[in-house]
């Protein structure tokens, strides 16, 4: 990613280089050339439409090719990749906390292997932070509330730096942390140690706990929908809109369920805000993707740890409609 | 009292006309009222700028030593929240348009001189509000006042700082109202739209703008207000609000208000060339309809402040697209008054070095802007020291070389007095160095990944010899703004009488005495020939010699 933003950078100071020598030459060499001489007068020039034309359009035009590069590289660092390796971001006033799928939890830093593409899933338990890391040309605002993405893709070891870049308070320059980038070997070893047992699994035993389960059956009985393989599938809701269940959709369904109700279920899931935590919500959103065969065909290290026999039936998720 | 006071037997004038407090506090004089703004505008720009220097020292170390954080971050804020609505945004306008505008279409006043003292009233509640603010505590959100920290987390006097921001934004509103309407209907006879000196066009784009923005802001401090005091759920997603929402209104004003900063500063810019060059302005529909461009285009690209934020990919799609739509009348205008210059006849008087300053530092601000409005790179750059240099470049080397340039260009009709030339052309030196000392490591510091509003630094060591560049610079800086406050003040008493005309410059303004009468004009002036008639006021049979056309 750094790679592209910079051969655009490099263009543009290309362009803009020949733009201000373009200029400042004209400027100083009029100014010298016509400064005042005894004797001489002005010359009086009404205008030339075809000058005007020709400083409008080519600048016009340049402008467009600098747009156009611009929204590739801008779509493509917007676009994860479908087989990213997932990390739970969850900022607060002032860290940053980090949760692997695998269950890994890290404060102010992100351990990730070189040459694998990473996924940010990120959201705020208080104000709107930003997660920078220069080394990789990539920013994005974290808001609480809901999620937002972002993902990179290390090409090199090493340490880098990450800053908020959004304004959040007294010690938001205190609000840094470490990317480390490591070979793959010394990678697996990081991840050996320290877990809890994989994100999605967490995320089960949330589930029970919460009572979910009760009415999210695995067979078509439940009063509330049946979630296997739901994730990044299209619902149908009771307004007659369909969404993508995304982790922004199933965010708003636990916390507010009445806003994008499913069709055919009536109105009788609690509100659970106030209730979870910004680190249960993640574990629930990947133990809900882990339910979904589609995720568990395309993911890597994730999908080794969501086999969706593991889940007793009746003792997770499950309902009666799918759409 | 009048006229009588007046031992040396000058000519009556606004200054000498009365004296005492009142003839101040209650003048509906534009011209009198141009002189509290200037006063006002100044002692604001003073009190932003040693914030401005405590930050500069500040970031010299890398470590949070000489204030604390907290303190720091209030620092940051109320340069921003000064500079921008208590100086930026009246500058220009309210002291040099409020002086000029009627001036040059040939009018006695404004439409409404009453209207126009109220406006400086707002102004002057709204600074004391500040002001208190300030002193009993301040703000630290920065002057964007993003929710939800302003709204639910912050502790310190969001609601106070925001009410003073509404009330001096109706005074800017009300300005704007004055300009548009005494711009349409108190023209000379004989001042047709396209006779207009082109600093009136710029003006006219602005008002548009700060009529129909600032009541944008306006709400959107009342809802942050509303929010803050009743827990209404407007931007706080605890409460089922939306945060992207206030920054969408936020910014539907205060991009625009970029352009109220300076689009009155390309005015002033563009009355400066023709003069210095002794030339007709190089394609004047042009430059006088790219006012209205920017204006108008200015309004549809807001969202480029928030690429990262959290929006649409599309939507950021559009508002790149946009941004570098309204690019292109900035452009037009620089190659239009590069374009004054080719066959001038060029005076380096005071005022074109400031001109000549303000087309380097807003060329530069600009093409920077090409690399903001560029998605892929604003991702990397945006929220960095990149664009604090960017917008300095623009708001500071733009829109404050532009204000200098005229107060250089137009002293002598203000005060009736002459200022020393040689230290005029100093500071124009001075400043311009320092300026670019001070911002240009910035954007270097901004590609390198150093994030904005950042008290300490210790953890990237790296960046500290690029801020101590800039830190020297700034030291510089302020000498050059210090140095025309002192030989303005010195001139006021010390300087040579002006005389009516010292720049031989075309414009009704110097048909004037310096300084001029009560209402300006003895008789109502007909005008029956273009701005910028320079052919004619150089003329043979004007001068003592016969000169030759240049070739």
């Amino acid at each position: 990613m750094a790679s592209n933003v910079d051969a655009l950078y490099i263009f543009l100071l290309i362009v803009t280089a020949l733009m201000t020598t373009l200029i400042f030459v004209a400027i100083l060499y009029f100014a010298a050339r016509y400064r005042r001489q005894p004797g001489v007068r002005a010359e009086q020039i009404e205008g030339s439409i075809p000058l005007e034309l020709t400083w409008s359009i080519i600048p016009f035009c340049v402008f467009m090719v600098i747009f156009l590069w611009g929204a590739v590289v801008y779509f493509k660092g917007r676009t994860p990749p479908r087989d990213a390796t997932e990390v739970y971001v969850v900022a607060k006033q002032w860290m940053w906390k980090l949760e692997h799928a695998e269950g890994q939890r890290e404060i102010n830093a992100l351990h990730v292997p070189v040459g694998r593409d990473v996924k940010l899933i990120m959201t705020s338990q208080d104000v709107i932070h930003s997660f920078f890391v220069p080394a990789f040309r990539m920013k994005q605002d974290v808001l609480p509330g809901r999620y937002t993405m972002a993902w990179f893709h290390a090409t090199k070891p090493g340490t880098y730096h990450l800053f908020c870049a959004e304004y959040c308070g007294t010690q938001h320059s205190g609000m840094i942390g470490d990317i480390v980038v490591l070979e793959p070997a010394q990678y697996e070893a990081w991840m050996s140690g320290g877990s809890t047992g994989p994100l999605s699994a967490t995320g089960e035993k949330v589930f029970a706990e919460l009572g979910c389960s009760t009415c999210h059956r695995t067979d078509s009985q439940g009063r509330g929908p049946n979630l296997q393989g739901v994730f990044g599938k299209p619902v149908q809701l009771e307004d007659g809109r369909t969404v993508t269940a995304d982790e922004n959709y199933l965010r708003e369904c636990i916390l507010d369920p009445g806003a994008k109700r499913v069709k055919g279920f009536q109105p009788i899931m609690p509100t659970f805000q106030g209730l979870v935590s910004e680190e249960q919500l993640n574990a629930l959103i990947a133990y809900v993707k882990s339910l979904s065969s589609a995720k568990a065909a395309g993911s890597g290290l994730a999908a080794a740890v969501d086999v969706p026999e593991k889940v007793p039936a009746g003792a997770a998720a499950k309902g009666s409609q799918v759409q | 009292m009048a006229t009588a006071n007046n031992p040396q037997g000058e000519r009556p004038n606004y200054l000498n006309k009365e004296y005492g407090v009142w003839s101040w506090l209650l003048t509906t004089d534009h011209k009198r009222i141009a002189l509290l703004y200037l006063i006002s505008i100044t002692f604001f720009f003073f009190i932003g700028g040693f914030f401005a220097l405590l930050i500069r020292l500040e970031l010299m170390t890398p470590a949070s030593d000489l204030v604390q954080a907290d303190t720091y971050n209030k620092l940051f804020t109320m340069h921003g929240m000064v500079m921008v609505f208590f100086f930026l945004i009246p500058s220009i306008p309210a002291v040099l348009g409020n002086f000029l505008v009627p001036m040059m279409i040939g009018a006695k006043d404004l439409a409404f001189p009453r209207i126009n003292l109220l406006s400086w009233y707002l102004y002057i509640i709204g600074g004391v509000m500040m002001l208190h603010c300030m002193l009993t505590g301040g703000v630290d959100t920065g002057w964007t006042f993003y929710t939800p920290f302003s709204t639910a987390f912050t502790n310190t006097k969001i609601v106070e700082a925001g009410l003073a921001i509404f009330v001096a934004g109706f005074s800017s509103i009300l300005t704007g109202l004055n300009f548009v309407v005494t711009i349409h209907r108190m023209r000379a006879p004989g001042m047709t739209w396209s006779r207009l000196p082109l600093f009136i066009w710029a003006h006219y784009a602005t008002s548009i703008i700060q009529i129909l923005g600032t009541p944008v802001v306006a709400i959107t401090i009342v809802l942050v207000a509303a929010e803050r005091t009743l827990h209404l759920g407007i931007f706080d997603p605890k409460l089922g609000g939306d945060p992207l929402l206030f920054q969408h209104l936020f910014w539907f004003y205060s991009h625009p208000a970029v352009y109220i900063m300076i689009l009155p500063s390309m005015g002033v810019v563009t009355e400066i060339i023709a003069c210095f060059s002794r030339k007709r302005i190089f394609g004047y529909n042009f430059v006088a309809l790219s006012s209205i461009a920017i204006a108008v285009f200015g309004f549809l690209v807001w969202a480029h402040h928030m690429f990262v934020a959290g929006m649409s990919v599309y939507a950021a799609f559009v508002f790149s697209l946009l941004s570098y739509a309204v690019a292109v009348p900035s452009a037009i205008k620089v190659f239009n008054w590069t374009a004054t210059l080719y066959k001038g006849s060029i005076h380096y008087d005071a005022p074109m070095l400031y001109a000549f300053g303000f087309l380097g530092l807003f060329t530069i601000g600009g093409l920077t802007g090409l690399f903001l409005a560029c998605l892929g790179i604003d991702v990397h750059v945006t929220d960095t020291y990149f664009v604090v240099a960017h917008f300095h470049y623009i708001m500071v080397g733009g829109a404050v070389m532009g204000y200098l340039g005229g107060m250089h260009f137009w002293w002598p009709k203000i005060s009736g007095k002459l200022y020393p030339e040689g230290w005029a052309r100093l500071a124009a030196l001075i400043v311009f160095i320092g300026f670019n000392l001070t911002f240009f490591p910035q954007f270097i510091l901004g590609y390198l990944g150093m994030p904005r509003r950042y008290a300490d630094y210790s953890h990237m060591p790296e960046f500290q010899i690029l801020n101590v560049f800039s830190t020297a610079g700034a030291t510089v800086l302020g000498v050059g703004y210090l140095l025309p406050m002192i030989y303005f003040l010195w001139s006021m008493r010390y300087g040579k009488p002006a005389p009516d005309n010292p720049w031989n410059a075309a414009g009704l303004e110097w048909k004037t005495p310096s300084p001029p009468p009560t209402f300006n004009f003895e008789e109502e002036p007909v005008v029956t020939w273009e701005a910028y008639n320079y052919e004619v006021l150089d003329a043979p049979s004007n001068n003592k010699e016969e000169v030759p056309v240049a070739r």
